[in-house]
């Protein structure tokens, strides 16, 4: 093994490929551009919208009711609605978004209600859209409010204790950090991110250097000088490696760069709504240790793509077969995020998956180091395989000059 | 010195099956000498010269270049072999200069040496004026000289050409023809393969004529025509290809 030759390729190929306007795109403008303007526009818009959401008095309508004019009166003077006459179409409306909800008064209301008898208000309103949950929750409150002070009205007129109805309360403490709190929102994005960045930043410069040079016509050039073809394909394949780990690095850095001068400029907008979402803080130590899991993975990533670049003819037909398998890798990283994916040991042998999954936890402060230490062996092993397959095929001369 | 012994090249071609590339192909070219292979497109001149440089491996038979054999040593012989062909194209993104201390490099050339070398190349084939310039930036005939001067950086004794002039201008062609003439002055074996005529009769000390992958007739312009009783090398091409 002549790393005096691995390393003369792998600087050149470096030269070579920082002087390619589309791998620095792909390496540093890509995460240094697209990054901020994702995190910060995104956050942006979301924080707007809640915002102008809240800010908004729902328009709502009321059906029936006019046997009960103290419940309408009372409903009409709500400071945080606006009633609209009733219509038939009231569903029609809420779909259309000219309503955001509509509240049905059943009949006899006022008169049932100082006789004590039993009956349902329905709120009516659209699941999953914002505005329609704000109208509704505002609807819900004041009928909620008006039962709570007529079961007081009621307890107080028979000298009842109000105890009697509610024995006792019932409170939810958290005791995890904000940052936790906010670590388990983001914690599963952020790996996911690195995966997905790890295989983009490797993918150009695996077609560059392989098909692409078939294409060009340098791969004979190559071939006839006196290194060997193993200590080529390593030499390219520490490349690929290199753009795959900058461009997670690199991104990694602007997303956080971007979170703190985010935070401070959107918290203002928001009133905290969203501070515990962005209190996010990953130590040093989840760091290090999410790259630890995450190097192999890149290994993996980068032999793998050069492998199948190299059968490639072309550039185009290089991206035909990695465009699919963006999908096919990306896939595992999702399914980390589903909610009840829990890491054990079967998981942590799924490739990307696992990875996926403990930097999650790893993000929340947890540290499972069986499972770092399984799903850093298990990553290595695939990516010593797929560093042997790249290997393998550039010995072969039907795949280094097929036609 | 080079000294083919019966290669063979068979390899899978998935309309045609197994085909037969070339066939038991066995000839020696001498230092101070340019042995000319003839042939037209398919005859199996690519795949041989290739195997001579050790780009590709011999299926039967063997060669030895340089005092090494191919199937054997194919690192020690690529680095007695300087080969030049129009699919060796440049890196584009690389400068003249960086071009060929990248092959001096991968040569085991110390840095003293390889600067010696290229200052002495890029002087003789009067590339300084470009020597800085990317290759993506160069004329034919500039990036002919790179060519030339990447093949040459590790001083091998052993030249291989395939179908160098394809494709180039005249001038481009005669700073080729130029140069293959001075390896032979310089004592290096030269092996050339082309399918012109007129750059054999011009260059060649010894001619083989490959057709079907195989060697079909071999020995000097002026043998050939005592042979086969004919003057021009054409005729003498058409008579031996198709009897």
């Amino acid at each position: 093994m002549s790393l005096r030759n691995i390393g003369i390729v792998y600087r050149k190929e470096l030269m070579d490929s920082l002087r390619d306007r589309r791998t620095v795109v792909s390496m540093v403008a890509v995460p240094l551009i697209l990054m901020p303007l994702l995190t910060i526009g995104v956050g942006a818009v979301l924080v707007n919208q809640v915002g102008h959401a809240m800010e908004e008095v729902p328009t709502v309508m009321i059906l029936g009711g006019q046997d009960s004019p103290i419940v309408t009166a009372e409903i009409e003077h709500l400071n945080e609605v606006k009633i609209v006459p009733a219509s038939p179409d009231y569903a029609d409306k809420i779909s259309n978004k000219q309503i955001r909800a509509a509240v049905a008064i059943p009949p006899g209301f006022d008169a049932k209600l100082a006789a004590g008898q039993p009956m349902t208000v329905k709120i009516y309103m659209y699941e999953g859209e914002m505005k329609s949950g704000f109208g509704a929750d505002r609807l819900q409150k004041f009928f909620r409010d008006l039962r709570d002070k007529t079961v007081q009205e009621n307890l107080k007129a028979q000298q009842l204790p109000e105890s009697l109805i509610r024995p006792f309360d019932i409170r939810q403490e958290n005791v995890a950090p904000a940052e936790k709190v906010g670590g388990a929102v983001l914690g599963g994005i952020v790996p996911y991110f690195v995966i997905l960045l790890c295989l983009t930043g490797a993918m150009y410069p695996a077609m560059d250097l392989t098909a692409g040079e078939k294409e060009r016509g340098t791969i004979e050039t190559i071939l006839c000088s006196p290194i060997s073809r193993t200590h080529l394909v390593l030499g390219k394949f520490l490349m690929v490696l290199t753009a795959s780990i900058a461009t997670a690095v690199l991104s990694l850095a602007a997303m956080a760069a971007s979170f703190s001068v985010g935070k401070k400029l959107l918290l203002g907008v928001a009133h905290g709504a969203v501070d515990s979402a962005m209190q996010i803080t990953i130590s040093g130590k989840g760091i290090a240790s999410i790259f630890f899991v995450v190097f192999p993975l890149a290994v993996f990533f980068s032999a793998a793509l050069l492998a199948i670049s190299l059968f490639a003819k072309s550039f185009k037909e290089a991206q035909s077969y990695l465009s699919p398998l963006m999908i096919v890798a990306v896939l595992p990283a999702v399914a980390a995020l589903l909610p009840g994916v829990e890491l054990t040991t079967a998981m942590s042998l799924v490739p990307v998956l696992n990875v996926s999954l403990v930097s999650k936890e790893i993000i929340t402060g947890t540290y499972h180091w069986t499972f770092i230490a399984l799903i850093f062996a298990s990553s290595s092993v695939y990516a010593a395989i797929a560093l042997a397959i790249a290997v393998k095929l550039f010995q072969r001369e039907d795949v280094l000059f097929r036609t | 010195m080079i000294e083919a012994r019966n290669l063979v090249k068979r390899f899978r071609d998935r309309k045609r099956g197994m085909v037969t590339a070339v066939d038991r192909i066995g000839f020696s070219c001498r230092p101070g000498e340019i042995y000319g292979l003839l042939g037209a497109n398919g005859a199996g001149k690519t795949t041989t010269m290739r195997m001579l440089a050790t780009i590709l491996e011999p299926t039967e038979g063997t060669a030895i270049v340089a005092g090494y054999d191919v199937a054997k040593e194919p690192g020690k012989v690529r680095s007695s072999v300087g080969f030049l062909s129009t699919a060796t194209a440049l890196y584009a993104r690389l400068t003249a200069k960086e071009m060929v201390e990248y092959f001096g490099r991968l040569h085991g050339l110390d840095e003293f040496t390889l600067h010696r070398r290229i200052d002495a190349i890029f002087e003789r084939l009067e590339m300084n004026d470009f020597r800085d310039r990317r290759c993506d930036k160069l004329s034919t005939g500039m990036k002919q000289k790179v060519s030339i001067a990447r093949t040459l950086v590790h001083n091998p004794t052993v030249m291989i050409f395939d179908e160098p002039t394809v494709g180039l201008d005249v001038m481009a062609a005669r700073t080729i023809a130029g140069f293959i003439r001075e390896c032979r002055d310089q004592g290096k074996t030269v092996i050339f393969s082309t399918h012109v005529m007129s750059e054999v009769e011009k260059l060649c000390d010894r001619i083989g004529i490959i057709h079907g992958g195989r060697l079909m007739a071999e020995g000097t312009l002026a043998e050939l025509r005592d042979r086969f009783h004919l003057h021009d090398l054409e005729d003498i091409f058409v008579q031996v290809v198709e009897p």
